[in-house]
């Protein structure tokens, strides 16, 4: 089986490097059917290693190493792109899957600019499947097959987990087509209209699978690593926070290109880094350069092939770019008071924002280039990333109502005059009454703006509520997004700022009390699971008449001899009651439990918020947001 | 707006706020960035200010743990390959790979007497991780 696997790999690399020939030489319909051909070749390829997983064959050494017989269906599926082999050909897969997809999905009505497209997209699956097939091979056999396998590392088994890697492939993969769009239209040398109505769908696609990807993993961290905490400014995480940042200023700036012609060269640039930073992040990840705690699957050599295809690729675009970006059009003319100006200020800022993150997390590699050891957490990215993201959110409300061309700013002091009264408000009530910090109230507050710009662009759009549900999909996937923005800056502030932990040790029977509420160990158990055993406790946690009963448990995992934290989540309604269990200590011959107890006010807020942006992202890619007329965009204020 | 004077405008503001931002970013590194000590780099360098978040890696001295604070806080004492040790107090449950005599990373920060408190402990991440920042102990050390 698996041979065949290997067999339709091969096949698809031969395929893919003929897509790439053939589209660059402008052939539009055949590099199509080439495209849907390889993608469904390394479908098939894929499915071999699904059932490898499936089946528990331990023949085959990626199984043998990252599965086991007793683990639950979904996690031996999972266990496919669980480790570096299976989620390199997961990879490949993403590629291929966006190549055919572009192959029908395309509507520029450019065939030789479609055919390029689909080319670069040819040439990026080859060097992905010739790293899959000569770097990292799922397909190697083992001899003797081995009667057990080794476990797939028990804090990847876990559901958010399992669709996580996917999600977050889908994301980054998929800047390789919008990377692809950008090469095709610079070696045109058309970034216009036409291009970035196209860019602009595949942006869409690519950014609202990674939101949801990042999402799905900072939940996972919340409550599999039993910190309490959701974003740890991480190594791993802000591989992924980097294209994602680059990603949403794309999607700001390829509206200018679609809708005046204007940033062509700025947006082909993004195009092509949004890929190259998903890129940098795999190497960041895989490489093993830098300490994470989400690491996995670290493999210095393989680093270096990554490095390599981030330069090839970065050269060739980069260069392409130096090549032809100077020939490009500049668009219709605007002055800096403009929604032109406001898009440009929204991107300096998402760029320079995601400067600072790569900044503090390259600074580590580079002092210990200089013989220093250190690390950069927390209070770095707090200080830099946060007040530059803090800027562009006060400014959203009022300059998302700028027409093109030239604002009539006449309503900016009023706007400019109700958000202050806001804050000023906000900081009395939060010093006083809410008794909440100077700081956190600003923050809340800040939320509330972004809630209430939203509410008013769309009042300002429709006019009448009557109108409200004819409008554009795309104007609601903004409105929508920036409401979500609203409500994960009003969640992770509360949660930061209002966030109660503590630790308490306790004999069975003992209780003690956590931000108001009494919590009592009633028992300590052993239970089973399906590949692991656990020590279970139960606490029951009391506040007036309201009482929860948690069961955090601590794990282990005997193939892999792994103990994991499964913590416990009570949702109290405005936030949640969260529970750790730690290991049994001995105090003064008494055997004690340890637990950290958190309560993390507002946390679903946060991550409806980020859902959020990454629905409306989808919703802003449906075709039917491509409905309006150029005569009607044209009249929109 | 003649766009000469507009790319002068967009150059500019670009330019003013990378500078904001690197600026930010030299004090935020220059406070932040945590040194990594080692009790052989602390008893060489000395003790950092009081209060300034580090790193402190080592291996945990076997027979060194103990509870106080009802069992709440752990202390032990971190070595390595010199004849220095640093005493890390912690309230909190100790990461899963948590053992005497294995690896481990703690970031706190130190108190002028040169007890060190942690925020936060790591250790290793699983049966084929050690952070990287450890050199492995020697037999006998």
């Amino acid at each position: 089986m698996i041979e065949a696997g290997h067999v339709a790999a091969f096949l698809a690399l031969a395929l893919s490097l003929a897509q790439g020939v053939f589209g660059l030489r402008g052939e539009r319909q055949l590099a199509g059917l080439i495209a849907v051909a390889a993608f469904g070749l390394m479908a098939l390829s894929f499915l071999t290693l699904i059932n490898a997983f499936v089946t528990s064959d331990f023949s085959v050494a990626l199984v043998a190493n990252n599965s086991h017989t007793l683990k639950p269906m979904v996690y031996k599926i999972a266990g496919t792109w669980g480790n570096h082999e299976g989620s390199m050909a997961l990879w490949c897969l993403v590629t291929l899957g966006f190549g055919a997809a572009a192959a029908g999905g395309m509507r520029t009505g450019r065939d030789v600019f479609e055919a390029r497209a689909l080319g670069v997209q040819g040439l990026l699956a080859t060097g992905a499947l010739a790293y899959l097939l000569f770097a990292s091979s799922p397909y190697l056999r083992l001899d003797p097959a081995p009667f057990q396998g080794a476990e797939l590392n028990p804090l990847l088994q876990d559901p958010a987990l399992a669709i996580h890697p996917p999600m977050l492939y889908l994301g980054y993969v998929g800047y390789s087509f919008v990377f692809a769009l950008a090469a095709a239209g610079l070696m045109e040398g058309r970034i216009d209209r036409v291009w970035a109505k196209e860019a602009r769908i595949w942006s869409l696609a690519a950014f609202a699978p990674l939101t949801i990807g990042i999402a799905l993993g900072s939940y996972w961290a919340y409550y599999e690593l039993g910190w309490g905490g959701w974003w740890f400014w991480d190594p791993v995480e802000n591989a992924s926070l980097m294209p994602w940042l680059i990603g949403a200023a794309l999607l700001h700036s390829v509206v200018v290109t679609e809708k005046r012609e204007g940033f062509a060269a700025w947006t082909a640039l993004l195009a092509v880094l949004a890929f190259l930073f998903s890129i940098l992040g795999a190497f960041l990840v895989r490489s093993g350069v830098l300490t994470s705690v989400h690491a996995f699957a670290v493999d210095p050599e393989r680093g270096t092939l990554l490095l390599i295809g981030l330069l090839a690729y970065g050269s060739f675009a980069l260069g392409l770019f130096a090549w032809r970006a100077p020939k490009l059009e500049g668009g219709k003319a605007w002055t800096l008071v403009s929604r032109e100006g406001a898009l440009m200020a929204n991107n300096v800022v998402l760029i320079v924002a995601a400067l600072t993150v790569l900044l503090g997390t390259l600074f580590p590699l580079i002092a210990e280039a200089f013989g220093r050891t250190i690390s950069v957490g927390e209070p770095y990215f707090n200080l830099t990333f946060v007040p530059i993201l803090v800027l562009i959110l006060i400014l959203l409300p009022i300059v998302q109502a700028w027409a093109w061309g030239k604002a009539d700013v006449k309503g900016w002091l009023r706007w400019a005059a109700g958000g202050a009264g806001l804050v000023l408000l906000f900081v009395l009530l939060g010093v006083g009454p809410l008794d909440i910090s100077p700081g956190a109230a600003f923050g809340i507050a800040l939320g509330l703006w972004l809630l209430f710009g939203a509410a008013w662009e769309l009042k300002r759009r429709a006019i009448t509520f009557g109108r409200i549900f004819k409008m554009p999909r795309r104007v609601w996937a903004m409105t929508l997004a920036h409401a979500g923005l609203g409500l994960f800056v009003i969640g992770a502030v509360v949660e930061t700022t209002g966030r109660y932990e503590a630790t308490l040790a306790l004999p069975v029977g003992g209780s003690d009390t956590v931000a108001g509420w009494v919590i009592t160990l009633d028992d300590i158990s052993s239970i089973e699971g399906p590949n692991w055993y656990a020590d279970r406790a139960v606490l029951t946690a009391r506040r007036g008449a309201q009482t929860a009963v948690l069961e955090p448990m601590k794990r282990f995992y005997p193939a892999a001899a792994m103990p994991t934290t499964e913590t416990a989540i009570y949702k109290t309604g405005t936030g949640d009651l969260y529970a750790a269990l730690g290991e049994q200590r001995d105090v003064d011959g008494e055997a004690r439990w340890v637990f950290r107890v958190y309560f993390n006010p507002l946390v679903d807020i946060l991550y409806l918020g980020v859902v959020v942006i990454g629905l409306a992202g989808l919703l802003g890619m449906w075709p039917g947001g491509r409905r309006v007329k150029p005569a009607e965009a044209a009249a929109l204020p | 707006m003649r766009a000469r004077t507009r790319r002068l405008y967009t150059f500019g503001i670009a330019a003013l706020l990378v500078l904001a931002a690197a600026v930010l970013a030299y004090f935020a590194l220059r406070e932040n960035a945590n040194l990594f000590y080692t009790p052989e780099v602390l008893a060489e360098k000395g003790l950092p200010r009081a209060g300034k978040e580090v790193k402190v890696g080592g291996w945990v001295e076997p027979g060194t743990l103990t509870y106080t604070d009802g069992g709440a806080t752990m202390q032990f004492t971190v070595i390595d390959n010199s004849p220095n040790t640093i005493t890390v107090r912690f309230t909190g449950v100790a990461p899963d790979l948590f053992r005497e005599g294995q690896g481990v990373v703690a970031t706190g920060s130190f108190d002028a007497a040169g007890q060190f408190t942690a925020s936060q402990l790591l250790a290793k991440h699983d049966e084929n991780y050690q952070p990287r920042e450890l050199k492995p102990l020697e037999a006998g050390g």
